[in-house]
């Protein structure tokens, strides 16, 4: 359906998007995840007609829509600040996008009654804006997104603004909504946790470049890069050093593992706590200990490892780990 | 000390000291105000008044004229305003701060200043005209005409008003958050819907409330009117002083006084309710200002800089030009006419030229103009202080009492006058009663300036320092001292500035002999010859600096005490 080909957006001569490629199939949720400021919602404002790419090309069922103005892109964008209407009621925002495309009246009242049940928000139309909680602005937004029946919908940090237990409401939400009503959407995040939760694809953005495309499974089971293994916080990245074939020697020791570098070469390696008795045992000095829910968080060297009993500092203990090679 | 220290202590003041601090100030307003006014309306409901017919038709006619000229002005104001607003809110451009800031000039200056600054550039006697006809003498400028044109008028009042645009719409536009109208874009609202259904509905208060404050300002205006159009030009405020001093019919002066302040009350009320909208409207902390980018946004942005400067500028710089070069003759002479550089015309304001009893000195009205000040000060202060006192920690007395010191503000300085001349008679002979009418209008915003230092005054400040063994002088010394000090000096520089340009009040109630700068430039402008026509413009160019040092002084007070506060 939706299919972005190599395009590019650079802001007073800096680059902000390079080469962005990338395609969503009928109900299938992406989700863009990066850090702030990786130009995630540079490429949502691009696909909504709001920004107009420097080069390549944005399709919708395979018509050009690099050009079209966004009033006739017929797509639905929920910002992180809600964005509603301030001078307007909870029904009137719901309806605006139904007002501009001209559907009478009666339709209006039903589609926005619906809506508003579809969202918990069942007698919540004459409300002001004003008067809602960020939770119920958010659920308004969502409404509104949602009335004229987009043939897409984005999300630009829907939940960004929201604590976490609202948070996690939502997010199921917006999840199932997004299943019944099948539509391709583009969920834009700095939070992993949410990006795995909701998504059928992630897209990992680093610095305007797509780094990694791929299942959430996928995606955790082999991260690859260290920038996907910080954002999403798996494991330990540690420095090391090829000091024979297969041989690495870090700050933990010596592993016996092939990263395909030459003897002398630097080395990224993404250590992982593992149960499994086959894999690698490490030895750790102990330099802190959180309590951290029936387990105990033991820090050494920058690096964290969960372990049972409760332990001392300066203590040595054991580890199980598994280790990855990253580029 | 110990006394002024129990003073200051606001929240434990008793009803009745709270009463004795409102005393001064009540008495003041009931003789010098409401009397006037009570004298005012039983002159308009007066059968006779209301029923003679030519007065109905100069009431009618001048009403119909102050309408008709306060629209037309607020249209030219917005013509300007909106796209100067959208200009200082959306980009960013070289010499932003100092074009604001000298848009913002002219609501600041005294009418006869701005009167004397367009026809320094504009009358046939102003740098434009003459030096049009001095290098192209043979331009056929016959019955060139700027003063005593409407044109004139309305130009000065887009002079005087842009500012109000500029601020509120402006303030409104770079608060409105631009990611609502691309919702609506994306919600499938083209760029015309979008301004119909979000952009202008969010604007829509600060418009009216703008408009509406424009309006109001453009129907009480008195000095431009009168200096720059004539009394010709018979608007309500220029009928109510025709009819109180040149064509006496103190009943219908009355009656035309109270219908101007029926309208103020009501232009007032609107303007009140709608700014409090405005306020309330979308989230702060928005800036989106810009360099103009696009080719448009180029010539949008240079052209209205250019066009601002110059309508700005130019007449302010024309002023002391004009009163420092000879451009005609001075008495009418045909021949031998000097052209050039002089200081003459500041000369001639110390020689009595006429050697009559009644020709004051130009000198003179200066002298006068500072000790009605100073009086001014001194009433202001000695009045508002207590009022201001009472209002830091206010009761809900304070809060009844209050809006009644605003009341002489809402009507117009020459309705205060004829208060004081139906109300006083032979009385108003006194030299007081200029500082008394110049006091009723600058005591609310001495009371606005003192109340909120009085407020600051931190009560822990001073208990911190007497805990650290300050004695209760050097307490007041060290905090209370500082503050108020910095506040006085504010609030007098504003009472000082405000009777230094005072035209209204003063043309209707001041003493043949004891006229004020603004009065005598009026003379010497209504008087031929290219003399006083210098001299007039010295004198404006002197009031001119004058006002505007006050108002530095007041600003640069005012930023010190944000910068410790």
């Amino acid at each position: 359906m939706l299919e972005l080909r190599h395009v590019s957006k650079s802001f007073n001569q800096k680059s902000i998007l390079q080469n962005i490629s990338f395609k969503i199939k009928k109900g299938e949720t992406i989700c863009l995840l990066g850090v702030s400021g990786s130009g995630k919602s540079t490429i949502l404002k691009m696909i909504a007609g709001l920004e107009i790419p420097d080069g390549g090309q944005i399709l919708f069922n395979n018509i050009d829509l690099t050009s079209t103005p966004p009033h006739l892109r017929d797509f639905g964008l929920v910002f992180q600040d809600f964005n509603l209407f301030p001078h307007l009621n909870v029904f009137d925002n719901i309806a605006f996008g139904l007002k501009m495309r001209k559907i009478n009246d009666n339709q209006i009242q039903l589609r926005v009654a619906a809506l508003l049940e579809q969202v918990n928000l069942s007698g919540f139309e004459k409300r002001n804006i004003s008067e809602l909680s960020g939770g119920e602005q958010q659920r308004v937004a969502l409404a509104r997104a949602l009335a004229p029946q987009p043939r897409l919908l984005m999300f630009d940090e829907p939940l960004g603004a929201l604590d976490k237990s609202l948070k996690d409401d939502l997010l199921n939400e917006i999840r199932s909504i997004l299943h019944n009503e099948n539509i391709p959407a583009i969920y834009v995040t700095h939070d992993a946790e949410e990006a795995f939760a909701i998504a059928d694809r992630i897209l990992i953005l680093q610095d305007g470049v797509i780094i990694r495309d791929d299942t959430p499974e996928e995606i955790w089971k082999n991260p690859k890069y260290v920038e996907v293994a910080k954002i999403l916080g798996i494991g330990n990245v540690v420095e090391g050093e090829v000091i024979a074939k297969n041989k690495i020697k870090t700050e933990f020791g010596i592993f016996d593992i092939d990263c395909k570098k030459n003897k002398g070469e630097k080395v990224n390696l993404l250590i992982t706590q593992s149960s499994k008795s086959k894999d690698e045992m490490i030895n750790i000095k102990v330099e802190d200990i959180v309590y951290k829910q029936n387990q105990f968080e033991v820090k050494s060297r920058g690096a964290k490892f969960l372990v049972k009993e409760k332990t001392k500092i300066g203590q040595t203990i054991k580890v199980t780990v598994q280790v990855q090679c990253l580029e | 000390m110990m006394n002024k220290q129990v003073t200051l202590d606001a929240k434990n003041i008793p009803v009745n000291i709270r009463l004795f601090l409102w005393l001064p100030a009540f008495l003041f307003l009931l003789s010098f105000f409401f009397y006037p006014l009570t004298k005012i309306f039983s002159l308009t409901f007066d059968f006779s008044t209301l029923t003679n017919e030519n007065n109905l038709l100069i009431t009618r006619n001048s009403l119909l004229f102050t309408f008709y000229q306060a629209t037309l002005s607020t249209i030219l104001t917005f013509i300007l305003g909106i796209p100067s607003a959208i200009l200082f809110s959306k980009y960013d451009f070289c010499g932003k701060s100092f074009l604001r800031a000298i848009t913002a000039v002219p609501f600041m200056l005294p009418t006869v200043v701005v009167a004397a600054a367009f026809n320094s550039l504009l009358g046939s006697r102003g740098l434009i005209p003459l030096l049009s006809s001095f290098f192209f003498p043979q331009l056929p400028i016959t019955n060139y005409q700027f003063t005593g044109t409407l044109t004139a008028i309305l130009i000065a009042h887009v002079f005087y008003n842009t500012t109000i645009v500029i601020r509120i719409v402006g303030n409104a536009l770079s608060q409105l958050d631009s990611r609502l109208e691309n919702s609506a874009r994306v919600l499938g609202a083209d760029s015309f819907s979008t301004w119909r259904y979000v952009t202008f509905p969010l604007l829509r208060p600060a418009l009216l409330a703008s408009a509406l404050l424009v309006f109001m300002f453009n129907f009480t205006s008195f000095g431009v009117i009168l200096l720059l159009g004539g009394s010709n030009f018979a608007t309500l405020e220029v009928e109510i002083y025709i009819r109180a001093l040149q064509l006496p019919n103190l009943n219908l002066a009355a009656m035309l006084a109270i219908i101007q302040l029926f309208f103020t009350l009501i232009f007032s009320i609107l303007y009140t309710r709608t700014i409090n909208q405005v306020n309330t409207q979308t989230n702060p902390q928005f800036s989106q200002t810009q360099k103009p980018k696009t080719f448009k946004q180029k010539i949008f942005v240079t052209t209205l800089c250019f066009l601002l400067s110059a309508f700005f500028i130019l007449p302010l710089i024309s002023l002391p030009i004009r009163s420092l070069t000879r451009l005609e003759a001075d008495r009418g002479q045909r021949d031998e006419i000097q052209y050039g550089f002089t200081t003459d015309y500041y000369q001639e304001l110390f020689i009595n030229r006429r050697n009559s009893l009644f020709y004051v000195p130009p000198f003179q009205a200066a002298i006068n103009s500072l000790s009605y000040a100073g009086m001014t000060v001194l009433f202001s202060l000695a009045l508002g202080y207590p009022v201001a006192i009472a209002l830091a920690k206010p009761t809900q007395l304070d809060k009844f009492l209050d809006p009644l010191l605003l009341l002489p503000l809402g009507s117009s300085a020459v309705m205060l006058g004829l208060g004081f001349i139906l109300s006083f008679g032979r009385l108003i002979s006194s030299p007081l009663f200029v500082p008394i009418a110049h006091t009723l209008i600058a005591l609310p915003f001495v009371i606005r300036t003192l109340q909120p230092a009085i407020k600051s005054i931190p009560d822990k400040l001073r208990q911190a320092a007497s805990t650290l063994g300050a004695s209760p002088f050097k307490v007041w010394r060290t905090i209370d001292f500082l503050i108020l000090s910095r506040a006085t000096l504010t609030a007098a520089t504003f009472a000082f500035t405000i009777s230094l340009g005072e035209f209204g009040a003063t043309l209707l109630i001041n003493r043949p002999e004891y006229p004020t700068i603004p009065i005598a430039i009026q003379r010497f402008l209504s008087q031929p010859g290219g003399l006083n026509y210098g001299q007039a413009m010295a004198m404006a160019t002197l009031l001119m600096i004058l006002t505007t040092t006050s108002i530095l002084l007041i600003e640069k007070i005012r930023l010190n005490q944000s910068g410790e506060f």
